[in-house]
């Protein structure tokens, strides 16, 4: 069965595959331009056409099913006569000038010319495109190579969703253009290259490979990614130590060969003069030390150098910089013990990195007071999956939502936050699955959605456990499911009694019956196509049904696979943890877990937070989650570094280290790879902690707000100068490889990391080597951190490769489990947890009428000190801006683009507005990358969510003021 | 509505017609209108209002009557009396003949302007499809209804299964006047047995070829009998929404069109529970944006989804997998225009029209050098000879006939040696044309064929959609050549390399654009390769079109 004929080969065909998969499949070549595997096949080459055994025609291999008994001829004279005259056609209007064309090498016209011998065209040549388009700082499209065959378009339309281009013109004049031949800033153009990655000529090409080489002069180095949490593969193709570009590669296991704008043109920030390059100690500690040492200048063309660094730091060399920090700490623990002294670790950091920074605080420094900026971003999740699941992490894997059939999306702005991950989404959906997305701004998925509930900022809650009453009361719970694999469903039941889908309209503003249809839809996985009408046929006495009893075995629900994918939407806000319940109780009634393409999914948002999390870079627990307050698994771990025991409380978590900083307990720290002065709420009082501390260590690769504030500057390696591992959002452990050297003495923080623990011991007069921190590679330090951390225990470097390994990884034998929970929860049994609704802890009110919202924008990541350097994103989003609703604009006569400051009781912000109807009247967004503009003066550090302390980003009250009529 | 009330309505329009003395039937089709029919409109109800006859007589606008290049036309109706049509009318004229024919003055009828009903124009047409055309008023239901319009869909669905009316489409032997030909009864029975929760059906309204204007005529003159088709189709295959494409050069058609959707479902004739059945039927009209290849069923589909208009490959067929990827019925306007007829009267009284394979009537565009151009509807298997001759008066200028162009840049062209082959799909076949959607363009002996292949090569050239190579580059690389041959400077060698790029491109092309472009160059190589080596070789343009006044450059001379 299944099969057919090749060339005289019987092959093996999947159903539903194509002639040319299929041969391809099977090693036997098919000339071919305009397909790609990712895509949709267009048929407009014509060169894979092949001869059908009782057909007339040669048909097209990339449209044509495979049949029971085909027999197809790929080669022959007719089909080589064919294929040379159509490169004949193609060369009459492309110009064969390779010896000046970057593609060289890389063409796969040239490739095909060279195959049937077409030197020159045999027709009359003639160009009928010749527009240069040089509109933006990321690609050049050329039109006079372009050879229309829609790769471009089909990816930007079925990957990426943006429809930013297609066909523009008719016959010979047609040409690939955006909306009205604009350029391409005045399209939805999000600028991700996955155009320039798939375009089989010179047509599009980076900007930064135009002129620069040829595809066989460059190096190809592949690494991971080092913003989100996606952990996508790039290749970067590197001429000296200068990277030329960067692109995907089709092995990579998170994103195939698909990347975002951040990804493919934001590494450049990695030679910007900026870069710290030697340490830098504060001028008055200095003086103080008797150091002596020639003036700190920095390169004329550094954008610092207007605000003159150089008057605060002088440079040392490594030794006396470590020694320093040594002296520092070692003076600050024997005076007030090791609990005055705390240590932000990094998310963008390797694994190895956190692992090794945490054992320093517990093993060198003997505080548990370690966190990381996990705290602000998925400590509710951590929590709140911990306690439903015994896992806090994403439970299934990225490529798996393209198979779902019903995505819903909360809290999350996927298509700017994990831009790769909403392909995934775009994928499914062109595929008929349903998207649900309940966000109170419009993010720019809902262009796809199927089903959009806006609730009002802080509300959703009402959402989720309204959602759960109408599955329960609807009998769309899989019963068996929760018989066999659940607990807590009796008290769960209970209280959801009364989160009618009416008392959630009255409070979110969504309709109920929008709420009763994403039930179902997420319930019932449904597809766009199986949703029916939108108004509900629900019994009217349903509302009346006594929830318990309507728990019918019905089963004969068909039930497709849906998935929940959130963010920090869910997580910054003071009943995080709840929220977090809320969707796994979801989740658990109608076990849309533990298989594939479903789940809970929390999107992480840096590069390695999930594996600085796992690493036990967090004050309760040591790596791999264990607790600190656990005695046994607390000595094991100690055993492992040689020690007898760690400290057994739990330490200070990032908001409660600011408090304590300012109130003089904690007196000295030790930031690796954190910028708190623009990441952390309430910023003002950040500051004063900082300044408060007696001793303060920063160790970045640019002088971050917070670095301007430290005694001892250390400059580190970026992610694309070091190896090691991180681990990615659906827990994947991925392999880093250095691409380019780490600038002037700047030293990966692993090294400088264990430099300090080593003097460290010797200055508190430790006995040297009883705590090892002296390792040759990161490989030994994961070994090392293997044996202490049972999910990590398999996960060593030799076995990565180029696919990495998912944890739970027990053993150095096991595979790695990309779906958790399939055949039981990591506690067990998954556990409902009965959640109240409560709102946000800062409402409007008179004076502050308006909800203030934080989060990302495409172009940047984070407090932008990588992004904001980069050449192209900072052309592409270059200030900061807040969004307001026209309506609320018009109220104090605000002008679009013009001047805004928003007030809170916290402090006050001057920016652009941007007239914007992704927020409703009532709500303004502003992202936190602007230094110039810091959302964080704004944000609040009360009302902490009481389990995870995640303080709330998400809804502050504020007041926009209109400045030019101030006077 | 239901039956009943379907029939009382009609009896009641044609006791009211009857009432009338005298009906003056004025054409206010595109052709009509352009050669002066609204003046001769406005003349006529004038005259009415000025003698007071307004009880006695009515004016009524219509559609086409056919001899169009006779136009403005008008017929005449008197119970008990045949009809008299008047053609070249004037304001003049039309004064005269309604004072005439209302009989209340003693004026004369114009009657030099008389076509008789026995000329052979009208007495070798065999009227289906037309059957309305230019009888009655295309804005108003009840002339439709009255001439037993819509009888056909509630006959359908009150007596007759799903299933029934796509066997009795099949055994009509009705084929799709699109030009390609495939029997229409066994399409809808392909789509009627495939599963989907949605269904649609198309109608294909963007009739593009230079020259042919049968759909428009329809469309313009007798827009329910289409939306009864559609109706009939949509019961029969299971679809509930029907979209009618409509070429964007077709103001008049449009708004025609919808016009007759919004009266039908006024009455319950489409919409929700048509004619109190359980049967639902929408339909929208949708309008093109000037594309020539949106006639071609995938691009059409594609630019109703809002895409651009460009065809993607086939399998999957729209009957499979067509408007958002549900199974959809697509045809042309004039199918769905014999459906009604067919219903109404049996399979059997269709199949007796026509020849063995080709069944029923077809319409055609009649153009070019002949006495009489217009709209005509022929039965299947009718001699060229006839229709050149008879219907059409023969060449003007006592000029002799050369070659008929038919199916528009698809096809090709027919010379003087074939004039009695009957025109049929298989025939027309089997002499390098095709039957297309029904433009016929006469040539004299001044018509110069490589000119003629010259300008429809530019036509496909200009319409091509871009997106596969042979059609987008390979029209370019042909009509240079043509160009070369008629400006003298083509060698032997473009005439080899011409005519294999013809070849190459109908072999690889991905849509019927493609396709059937190089069919002109290919039928008029076969039937006057003597005028391309005349050009080539002569440096002479037998027909005196071509001023061939460049010289072949390079080693190649004229001997």
């Amino acid at each position: 069965m299944n099969t057919l004929t090749i060339d005289g080969r019987a092959v093996h065909f999947k159903p539903g595959a194509t002639v040319l998969e299929t041969a391809l499949a099977h090693g036997i070549d098919i000339p071919r331009l305009c397909y790609h595997p990712a895509l949709s096949p267009s048929g407009g080459c014509r060169l894979c056409l092949v001869e059908i055994e009782g057909r007339p025609n040669p048909a097209p291999s990339c449209g044509l099913a495979c049949a029971e008994g085909m027999v197809i001829q790929t080669q022959s004279e007719q089909l080589t006569t064919i294929r040379r005259d159509l490169i004949d056609l193609f060369v009459s209007e492309h110009p064969l000038n390779c010896a000046t064309c970057d593609k060289n090498g890389a063409c796969e016209l040239q490739h095909y010319a060279y195959e049937y011998g077409i030197g020159q065209t045999s027709y009359d040549f003639e160009v009928s495109r010749t527009l240069f388009q040089d509109d933006n700082p990321f690609f050049v499209r050329d039109h006079q190579y372009c050879i229309l065959c829609g790769r471009c378009t089909r990816v930007c339309d079925e990957v990426v969703g943006r429809n930013a281009i297609d066909y523009a013109g008719r016959g010979f004049d047609s040409h690939i253009a955006t909306p009205f031949d604009g350029i391409m800033l005045d399209s939805s153009c999000v600028f991700c290259g996955s155009c320039v990655q798939v375009c089989p000529t010179a047509a599009l090409v980076p900007k930064t490979q135009h002129g620069r080489g040829r595809e066989w002069e460059f190096q190809r180095k592949r690494t991971i990614c080092g913003y989100c949490g996606v952990g996508c593969g790039i290749e970067y193709m590197v001429k000296g130590h200068e990277i030329v570009y960067a692109r995907g590669y089709p092995e990579a296991p998170a994103n195939g060969e698909f990347l975002c704008v951040k990804g493919r043109s934001g590494w450049d920030f990695v030679s910007s003069p900026d870069r710290l390059t030697q340490p830098l100690v504060r001028r008055d500690l200095a003086y103080k030390l008797g150091i002596t040492a020639e003036p700190w200048t920095l390169p004329a063309t550094s954008p610092l150098k207007a605000r003159k660094p150089e008057e605060y730091f002088v440079p040392v060399s490594w030794e006396q910089a470590l020694q320093i920090v040594a002296d520092e700490l070692a003076k600050v623990v024997s005076a007030h013990g090791g609990d005055a002294v705390a240590g932000l670790s990094s998310a963008r950091c390797t694994n190895e990195e956190n692992y090794l920074f945490q054992k320093l605080f517990r093993a060198g420094i003997g505080t548990n007071n370690v966190d990381h900026c996990a705290r602000l971003c998925h400590a509710s999740t951590v929590t709140g999956l911990g306690m439903a699941f015994g896992s806090g992490a994403m439970t299934n894997s990225i490529q798996g939502i393209r198979d779902a059939h019903c995505v819903l999306i909360t809290g999350s702005n996927t298509a700017e936050s994990h831009p790769v991950i909403s392909y995934e989404v775009v994928r499914a959906v062109k595929k008929g699955a349903s998207l649900v997305i309940i966000d109170p701004r419009r993010v720019p998925l809902v262009d796809h959605a199927t089903l959009w509930l806006q609730p009002m900022p802080g509300t959703d809650i009402y959402v989720f456990l309204a959602m759960a009453h109408v599955i329960q009361r609807e009998g769309w719970g899989d019963a068996a499911f929760i018989a066999a694999r659940t607990e807590g469903f009796a008290d769960y039941v209970a209280s959801l009694e009364v989160y009618t889908p009416e008392v959630a309209a009255l409070h979110s503003g969504v309709p109920a019956e929008k709420i009763e249809l994403a039930a179902r839809v997420y319930a019932l996985g449904q597809k766009a196509n199986e949703i029916g009408d939108w108004r509900l046929e629900i019994d009217p006495s349903a509302q009346s049904r006594n929830l318990t009893i309507s728990q019918s075995h019905n089963h004969s629900i068909s039930r497709g696979p849906a998935c929940i994918l959130y963010a920090m939407g869910i997580t910054q806000r003071t009943n995080g943890t709840d929220l977090v319940l809320s969707l796994a109780n979801l989740a658990l009634l109608t076990g849309q877990i533990g298989k594939h393409a479903t789940g809970i999914n929390p999107l992480r948002g840096q590069s390695n937070v999930q594996g600085a999390c796992d690493l036990g870079a967090l004050p309760n627990v040591l790596p791999g989650y264990q607790p600190v307050t656990d005695a046994a698994k607390r000595q094991a771990v100690a055993a492992g570094w040689g020690l007898d025991d760690l400290p057994p409380h739990n330490g200070l978590t990032v908001v409660e280290m600011m408090h304590a900083a300012v109130e003089k307990h904690l007196r000295a720290m030790y930031i690796m790879g954190e910028n708190p002065m623009l990441s952390d709420p309430n910023i003002t009082h950040v500051e004063e902690g900082l300044r408060a501390l007696d001793f303060l260590v920063v160790q970045d690769i640019f002088l971050s707000e917070s670095a301007q504030l430290a005694h001892v500057v250390l400059p580190a390696a970026a992610s694309l100068e070091k190896d090691g591992t991180f681990t990615n959002t659906e827990r994947r452990v991925q392999h880093l490889h250095p691409i380019v050297p780490p600038p002037g003495e700047a030293l990966p923080d692993w090294q400088i990391t264990g430099a300090i623990g080593e003097r460290l011991d010797a200055a508190l007069g430790r006995p040297a080597g009883q705590v090892r921190w002296r390792f040759r590679s990161t490989a030994e330090i994961a070994t090392e951190a293997a044996a202490v951390t049972p999910i990590y225990a398999g996960i060593l470097h030799h076995r990565l490769g180029d696919g990495g390994l998912v944890w739970p990884c027990p053993s150095p034998e096991h595979p790695g489990t990309p779906i958790l929970h399939t055949e039981r929860f990591s506690r067990g049994l998954g556990k409902f947890h009965a959640v109240q609704a409560n709102l946000p802890a800062e409402q409007p009110d008179p004076e502050f009428p308006l909800i203030l919202s934080t989060g990302r924008v495409l172009y940047h990541y984070h407090t932008g000190t990588m992004s904001r350097r980069s050449v192209g994103l900072d052309w592409r989003e270059p200030r900061g801006y807040v969004e307001v609703n026209p309506a609320d604009a018009a109220a104090i006569n605000l002008r679009d683009g013009g001047p805004v400051v928003i007030h809170s009781r916290r402090g006050q912000v001057r920016t652009q507005a941007r007239f914007s109807d992704r927020v409703q009247p009532g709500v303004v967004f502003l992202s936190f990358h602007w230094k110039e503009a810091p959302a964080n003066l704004l944000t609040h550090d009360f009302g902490l969510d009481p389990l995870a302390k995640i303080p709330e980003y998400k809804v502050s009250a504020v007041r926009l003021e209109n400045p030019s009529r101030r006077e | 509505m239901n039956r009943a009330d379907l029939e009382a309505m009609a009896q009641r329009e044609q006791q009211r017609q009857q009432a009338f003395g005298c009906r003056i039937l004025c054409c206010a089709s595109t052709p009509c209108l352009s050669s002066g029919g609204q003046a001769v409109y406005d003349a006529i109800n004038a005259v009415i209002s000025e003698g007071g006859w307004e009880a006695e007589v009515q004016a009524v606008a219509t559609g086409c009557m056919g001899p169009c290049s006779h136009g403005p036309m008008v017929t005449v109706q008197r119970p008990g009396e045949e009809d008299v049509v008047y053609e070249r009318v004037t304001s003049d004229v039309a004064r005269a003949l309604v004072a005439a024919h209302a009989g209340k003055a003693a004026a004369v009828a114009p009657v030099e302007h008389v076509m008789p009903a026995s000329a052979p124009f009208f007495a070798k047409q065999q009227k289906v499809v037309l059957a309305n055309s230019g009888l009655i008023d295309p804005e108003k239901l009840e002339d439709y209804v009255a001439r037993g319009g819509y009888r056909a869909l509630a006959y359908a669905l009150r007596e007759m299964t799903p299933e029934e009316v796509c066997k009795e489409i099949i055994a009509s032997g009705l084929r799709g006047r699109g030009g390609a030909g495939f029997p229409t009864g066994l399409k809808w029975d392909m789509v009627r047995k495939e599963h989907s929760d949605k269904k649609y059906v198309v109608a294909n309204g963007d009739e593009g070829d230079p020259g042919a204007y049968m759909d428009r005529s329809l469309m313009e003159s007798d827009p329910h009998r289409i939306l009864e088709g559609m109706a009939i189709a949509g019961y029969a295959v299971g679809a509930d929404q029907g979209f009618l494409y409509v070429r964007g050069e077709y103001p008049v058609a449009a708004k025609r069109l919808e016009r007759a959707i919004r009266a039908a479902e006024r009455r319950g004739l489409l919409g929700s529970r048509v004619l109190e059945s359980g049967f639902n039927f929408r339909i929208d009209v949708r309008i093109g944006a000037g594309a020539f290849v949106c006639g071609e069923e995938t691009a059409l589909m594609a630019s109703i989804m809002g895409h651009r208009g460009q065809p993607v490959p086939r399998p999957p067929y729209p009957a499979q997998s067509g408007l958002w990827g549900k199974p959809t019925l697509i045809n042309n306007v004039e199918t769905y225009g014999s459906i009604a007829p067919i219903v109404e009267n049996g399979a059997a009284w269709f199949a007796e029209i026509g020849t063995a394979k080709s069944k029923g009537t077809k319409i055609f565009a009649l153009a070019g050098k002949v006495a009489t151009t217009g709209l005509i509807e022929v039965p299947m298997g009718i001699s060229l000879r006839e229709i050149v001759y008879d219907i059409g008066g023969g060449i003007p200028d006592g000029l002799a006939f050369k070659a008929a162009q038919t199916g528009g840049p698809s096809g090709g062209c027919i010379p003087a040696a074939h004039l009695d082959t009957p025109v049929d799909y298989e025939s027309l076949k089997a002499l390098g044309s095709i039957m297309g959607s029904g433009g016929m363009i006469i040539m004299d002996e001044h018509s110069c064929m490589v000119d003629v292949a010259k300008f429809f090569m530019e036509f496909c050239m200009d319409e091509s959609c871009g997106k596969c190579v042979p059609c987008r580059v390979g029209t370019v690389q042909m009509h240079r050549i043509l160009e070369r041959i008629t400006d003298g400077s083509a060698t032997p060698q473009d005439l080899a390399t011409l005519q294999e790029l013809c070849m190459m491109v109908k072999e690889t092309s991905l849509c019927g654009l493609g396709q059937s472009a190089p069919n002109p160059v290919l039928s008029t190589i076969r039937y006057f390769a003597e005028e391309y080596t005349a050009h080539i070789a002569d440096h002479h343009c037998p027909a005196g079109v071509c001023t061939l006044e460049k010289q072949p450059v390079g080693e190649w001379v004229t001997a």
